[in-house]
């Protein structure tokens, strides 16, 4: 067994919802508990993914990984630094990427990965080195002065990546790695994502998609409303069913009636 | 980590420089404004309130006494008699003629035997003006010295400054500089650094937040705290340029507005420079922690600026009080009120009249309170709930 290096232990977070918020999600609770007792393990050279569907905590448990929200109860141990009493030192062990991280509209790629370089304290000979690389890996380089405004989604979205890995973190955490993109830029990542592997980082991802979590995952957890239903490797999650015939199996499970 | 903190005070500056556009509009058009709306409201009101030097009242009287007549003659003034005094009240609302004069029949006997102590009602004489008019306000003004001039003439037993060359305002030049620049000036630089604040600020906090750059800077290991000083430091000094442009303005069209001779900080030491530069910085400083703590609260840039107008406002009417309660406050609590602190010390710097103690006391109460911006800031840069509600 390769050794741990994400550590969850019953991660608990409720939202207290506004009443504008009690409308949207149509409920008249006051409280929204989103993550409950989530508890999962990864290891150094795997992709982990969450599954789950949309609502189900996914976004609100990576969140609290790369320490931009607090858990209410339970912790987290990032290569041995806790996301609730050492929030800076996760920081700079992690690479953390969703779609609400947006980049400055006014800088161009290169400012923007000297500037995170700096704040990622990597030094200058480093940079320039990773930089080049990475710049010439995703065909940013002929983009490398062009204002972030006046850049394709697609490489926006190649710039996001490359700038949450200046200081080349051992654990990549990607919320919907794929959402959004066209069928190139979605490969161009999924194959940077399975490299990343190659050279002994942990990725975890987090997703809707089955077709993703099969091409691309070792192991994987489902999520179901908060809380986590069911996590192991591919093969023991599916029981040799596919993987989308046994979410639903669980889904019902869970939710009863409902589903 | 000293290194974060320069890392986002060079971003910020190079965020706002790096749009010319908006770098020009703030920084240096305010100025250029002020200084032309200045000196054109300074020429217009001159030419507004002043007549041509070779102007000759039309004057028009009605039983115009020979006394009258004689002192007109030698004033240079021209009088008419009146044909009909309803058709002279026409022409004068048509500004066609500037005064109508009507004296009592036989006015300089009524004068002659008219006795003080009597209590009987005095000989009157009407004159009927346009004050719409400047050539008509000039006509009566003429014709009231003159005939003041008269009744004094007639019963004279003392004069108050017969004005002789001497003369008897004895302030000094800077004095008056002195009296006006300390009630002008401490509410329009109020109003200046305000506004860099504001063009600056909102943008910079409020916007990251719009835009979901700030959580980009937040899963870095930057502390919160650099973060905040970062762009406290680099919001300031934008704002101290934009407010500088805007002072530069308005000291250079100053002397038009004012109708004064040469520059108006003549009088002023480096000292006072010195003492200047201190207050300001210091209120810039906390003018940016309050508007930074207020945008990190805030949604967007909209909802940032729609919750500093009040303050603004009530930073302006602080600024208000300068030109009332004859100079600064002596009081030493007054150096303690955020605001007010500010404005009394540039008053009565402006006065000429500088106390170190009150100038020490502003700028260290000032730099406090920023200190305790600063902190509220990196609170509110570590809470959830103010960087990521919905
Ligand atoms: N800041 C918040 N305030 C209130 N409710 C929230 C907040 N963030 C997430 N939620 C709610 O928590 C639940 C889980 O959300 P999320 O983690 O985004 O799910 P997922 O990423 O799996 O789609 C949803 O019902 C969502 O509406
Ligand atoms: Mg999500």
């Amino acid at each position: 067994m390769s050794d741990l290096i994400l550590d969850v232990r019953g991660l608990h977070k409720s939202f207290r919802l506004s009443a504008k918020q009690q409308k949207i999600e149509k409920t008249k609770q006051k409280v929204k508990v989103a993550v409950n007792d989530l508890s999962f393990t990864a290891h150094r050279g795997e992709i982990f993914g969450l599954l789950g569907p949309n609502g189900a905590g996914k976004t609100t448990t990576l969140r609290m990984l790369a320490t931009l929200i607090r858990p209410d109860a339970g912790d987290a141990l990032v290569d041995g630094a806790s996301i609730v009493k050492e929030p800076e030192r996760v920081r700079e062990r992690i690479g953390f990427l969703t779609s609400e991280l947006k980049l400055e509209d006014c800088f161009t790629p290169n400012y923007l990965y000297d500037f995170f370089s700096h704040l990622h304290q990597v030094p200058a000979e480093v940079r320039g080195v990773r930089k080049q690389a990475l710049f010439s890996r995703f065909g940013i380089d002929r983009f490398a002065e062009v204002k972030v405004a006046d850049l394709s989604t697609g490489m926006k979205q190649k710039v996001s990546l490359v700038i949450s890995i200046v200081h080349d973190p051992d654990i990549i955490i990607f919320d919907e790695p794929t959402n959004g993109l066209d069928v190139i830029t979605a490969k161009v990542v999924t194959d940077f994502l399975q490299e990343l592997r190659g050279r002994g980082k942990t990725v975890l991802v987090s997703t809707h998609i089955f077709s993703l979590v099969e091409k691309l995952c070792d192991r994987v957890g489902v999520i179901i409303d908060g809380a986590m239903a069911l996590c192991g490797t591919l093969d023991e999650v599916c029981q040799g069913k596919s993987l989308e015939d046994r979410f639903f199996d669980l889904y019902v499970e869970r939710m009863g009636e409902d589903a | 980590m000293k290194g974060g903190m320069l890392t986002i005070f060079r971003k910020e500056l190079a965020r706002f420089f790096g749009d010319k556009r908006t770098a020009l509009a703030t920084i240096l058009l305010p100025g250029l404004l002020i200084f032309a709306v200045y000196t054109f409201m300074g020429s217009a009101l001159s030419s507004q309130f002043s007549v041509d030097e070779d102007f000759v009242p039309a004057v028009q009287a009605v039983n115009l006494p020979g006394s009258v007549s004689a002192l007109a003659g030698q004033a240079g003034l021209d009088i008419q008699p009146a044909q009909d005094v309803e058709a002279a009240k026409a022409l004068i609302q048509e500004e066609e003629l500037d005064l109508l004069a009507v004296f009592p029949p036989d006015f300089d006997g009524q004068v002659a035997g008219y006795d003080v102590t009597s209590g009987a009602p005095a000989p009157a004489v009407e004159l009927y003006y346009n004050s719409a008019s400047v050539n008509s306000s000039a006509a009566y003004a003429q014709m009231a010295a003159l005939l003041e001039g008269y009744e004094t003439s007639l019963s004279n037993k003392f004069d108050v400054n017969p004005g002789d060359g001497t003369t008897y305002d004895l302030a000094t030049q800077a004095d008056t500089a002195g009296t006006l620049m300390s009630s002008m000036m401490p509410m329009l630089l109020m109003i200046f650094l305000f506004s860099g604040c504001m063009a600056a600020a909102p943008e910079s906090i409020a916007g990251e937040k719009e835009r979901g750059t700030i959580a980009t800077l937040l899963i870095t290991p930057l502390r919160r705290r650099d973060l905040a000083l970062g762009k406290i430091c680099a919001l300031s000094i934008i704002a101290l340029l934009s407010g500088l442009s805007s002072t530069i303005g308005t000291l250079l069209s100053m002397p038009t507005l004012m109708q004064m001779e040469g520059g108006v900080g003549a009088a002023y030491t480096p000292v006072h420079y010195l003492a200047l530069c201190l207050i300001i910085l210091s209120t810039v400083l906390f003018i940016v922690a309050c508007i930074s703590l207020i945008s990190a609260f805030a949604r967007t840039i909209k909802e940032a600026q729609t919750y500093v107008t009040p303050l603004m406002i009530l930073a302006m009417v602080v600024g208000v009080t300068a030109m009332f309660g004859g100079g600064a406050s002596p009081h030493l609590w007054a150096y303690f009120i955020p605001f007010y602190n500010s404005v009394q010390a540039m008053a009565g710097l402006f006065a000429l009249e500088l106390n170190w103690t009150h100038l020490l006391l502003t700028v260290g109460c000032n730099l406090a309170y920023t200190a305790l911006g600063v902190w509220g800031l990196t609170r509110m840069f570590n809470s959830e709930k103010v960087m990521f509600q919905r």
